[in-house]
């Protein structure tokens, strides 16, 4: 090609060079940019060809999805035996609720989403009157899944179970420590002495105890410091751990969001006239809480995840039912199916958060839109 | 140099006796200062001779520990109220912008007075697009700082302290941080803002602007207040021999 001339000024944009973009130009410079990186990506895809056939094999050509025991389905088939999930997934999900009124969780559940929508997306159409139905929402949800109201059968807090559960104390927790962890943040950054000191306080002490400590008082002595006459049921005062416990984690982390504010912010609010509230709100909390969206994050998909830590006070998590599964003689041995399920119904919720995450982080970025 | 038909006699800041520490180290010595209504005064002097300090004190961003400070008739002491009643009537600009990045360029404008001030949201936007249009930029009111050029950035914060309708403006180094073909519309707008008649003290090294508007230039060096003038005298004859020094470092580059 030619080199033309132009007079100076006059520099035409030109296209790149061919092979530096599209999917070509991709391939190229990530898959085959070197002989030794090309061999890699062969090698590497001919064993994904293996070890996606063999997963492919296990999970769905060669397994069983209905059997009355193990032995039932290895005469089927040798792939995962999946008839202990789905003979048990009732209880899987719902514990040992009973099984005429499980409709009242599922409802709580669907409206869940309803209740969530106008705090989680905030371009939501008609946000306003979604939130009423979002502050009346708790009570809507105690009374249907107690009963005991409204000629709703009244049901023990003990037969409650399975993924119900996790979804009860983990939404729970989540929704108080969020609110909480503010304030502490806010206390630990005051400049009234009592309140900083009562925020450090209490910051250090759930921090530095372990949660199964905390869990066992729960379960044996809370009771014992609060009013005589009060008598919480054991799944509240859990929640009440839970929501202590990752509060801490989270006025941390929103103090480190605080933190990174610069100076000058609190200058220009304070040179408007914004008295201390106003400052909070306006210019503190909205550019903190952005900042902090990863690790807040962070700490409620640890809380989730460890709301299976109450199997140990004798609540009956998802893993606990499993293990009911599992010691029964029918379903002897079959752990790795028992498990993963599990595991994978843990990893579509904290999956979700973190994909929320992402998406309210890429919103909030006011830097390059 | 314009002569300024907007001066009064009337007092709006007087200092009195000022000093202030940073811990042991004595920032301000003795500071006494009166500025009239109207009247645009110019504070120049070397980096950490004291002049941002002396006017960050006039709206309490700064706590002296001695002497007097009285704003508007109000002494400013640690009483909440007074402090709220003075920052309202003194706008700030600062060298860095301080814009709030995760709000508009309108919101910028309008937070303070609907949250400060009381003012109903429809008056205040409508406040903060005249004086934006004021500022030449109203075509940006609903971008967020971080889209804009530095300059821009700093005439949004100029017309974000108007929309309180302050009565006294002070400028802290406001073209520090701009690239030079920025550094000219953000002074155009002060000019323009000194045609209104607004009280302005300004912290600069922008010796042009001082010629052009400062009814009084007053020159700083390690805390004091060595010299102050009127630009004609100032430049041309500066007494003391700092100010000489200053002066030559500065113009003759």
């Amino acid at each position: 090609m030619s080199e033309k001339t132009y007079k100076p000024g006059n520099y035409p944009d030109l296209p790149p060079p061919p092979g530096t973009v599209g999917v070509y130009g991709w391939i190229r410079q990530n898959l085959f940019s070197s002989i030794s990186n090309s061999l890699l990506t062969i090698i590497s895809v001919v064993l994904l060809y293996y070890l996606i056939d063999g997963i492919i094999g296990w999970f769905f050509l060669d397994a069983v999805f209905d059997a009355d025991s193990k032995i039932a389905c290895r005469k089927i088939d040798d792939g995962a035996c999946w008839a202990v999930i789905t003979r048990r997934v009732g209880q899987f999900v719902y514990g040992f609720y009973p099984e005429a009124e499980r409709w009242r969780i599922d409802i709580t559940f669907l409206t869940m989403f309803v209740a969530f929508a106008p705090l989680l997306y905030p371009d939501i159409p008609k946000r306003k009157w979604l939130l009423y139905f979002s502050v009346f929402y708790p009570f809507f949800a105690f009374v249907l899944i107690m009963g005991g109201y409204f000629g709703l059968q009244k049901i023990e807090y003990s037969l409650f179970g399975g993924f119900m559960l996790t979804v009860i104390l983990g939404v729970c927790g989540i929704v108080c420590s969020l609110p909480l962890g503010i304030l502490l943040a806010l206390g630990r950054q005051s400049n009234l002495t009592v309140v900083r000191t009562l925020s450090v306080c209490f910051i250090e002490f759930m921090r530095g105890v372990p949660l199964i400590t905390l869990l066992f008082v729960a379960s044996s002595m809370l009771n014992y410091f609060l009013p005589p006459g009060t008598n919480f049921s054991i799944l509240v005062r859990v929640i009440i751990m839970f929501t202590f416990f990752s509060a801490a984690y989270i006025a941390e982390v929103i103090r480190g969001g605080i933190q990174a504010i610069p100076k000058g912010q609190y200058e220009a609010a304070d040179a408007l006239g914004m008295n201390y509230w106003q400052k909070t709100r306006f210019i503190t909390l909205p550019q903190a809480l952005k900042i902090s969206i990863p690790g807040i994050v962070n700490t409620f998909i640890g809380l989730y995840k460890d709301t299976t830590l109450v199997v140990v006070i004798g609540l009956l998590d998802p893993l606990g039912i499993g293990r009911a599964a599992l010691a029964d003689t029918k379903w002897n041995g079959l752990s790795t199916e028992t498990y993963l399920f599990v595991a994978l119904f843990f990893f579509v919720s904290c999956f979700a958060m973190s994909r929320y995450s992402l998406w309210l982080e890429n919103k909030l970025n006011t830097d390059q839109k | 140099m314009v002569t300024n038909k907007n001066k009064s006699s009337t007092p709006v800041i007087q200092i009195k006796e000022m000093h202030k520490w940073f811990a042991n180290f004595h920032v301000l010595k003795n500071i006494s200062l009166g500025v009239n209504q109207g009247e645009r005064i110019v504070i120049c002097g070397p980096s950490g001779s004291g002049k941002s300090t002396l006017i960050r004190c006039i709206n309490r961003l700064e706590v002296h520990q001695q002497g007097d400070i009285i704003v508007n008739n109000v002494e400013l002491t640690g009483d909440l109220k007074n402090l709220e009643a003075i920052r309202s009537d003194v706008g700030m600009v600062f060298q860095s912008f301080n814009l709030f990045p995760h709000l508009t360029v309108l919101e910028n404008c309008t937070l303070a007075p609907i949250w400060v001030k009381k003012l109903p949201k429809k008056d205040s936007e409508e406040l903060a697009m005249e004086l934006l249009t004021r500022v030449k930029i109203p075509e940006q009111a609903l971008k967020y700082p971080g889209q804009l050029s530095g300059g821009q950035q700093q005439r949004v914060a100029i017309a974000r302290s108007l929309c309180m309708q302050p009565k006294i403006m002070l400028f802290d180094e406001p073209t520090s941080a701009l690239d030079p073909e920025m550094i000219k519309e953000v002074l155009d707008t002060m000019i323009e803002l000194a045609e209104t008649g607004m009280t302005m003290l300004v912290v600069t090294h922008e010796m042009g602007f001082a010629k052009k508007v400062a009814d009084s230039v007053i020159f700083m060096d390690e805390g004091e207040i060595i010299e102050q003038n009127d630009p004609k005298n100032f430049f041309n004859n500066p007494k003391n021999d700092r100010t000489k020094l200053f002066l030559s470092q500065i113009l003759n580059h």
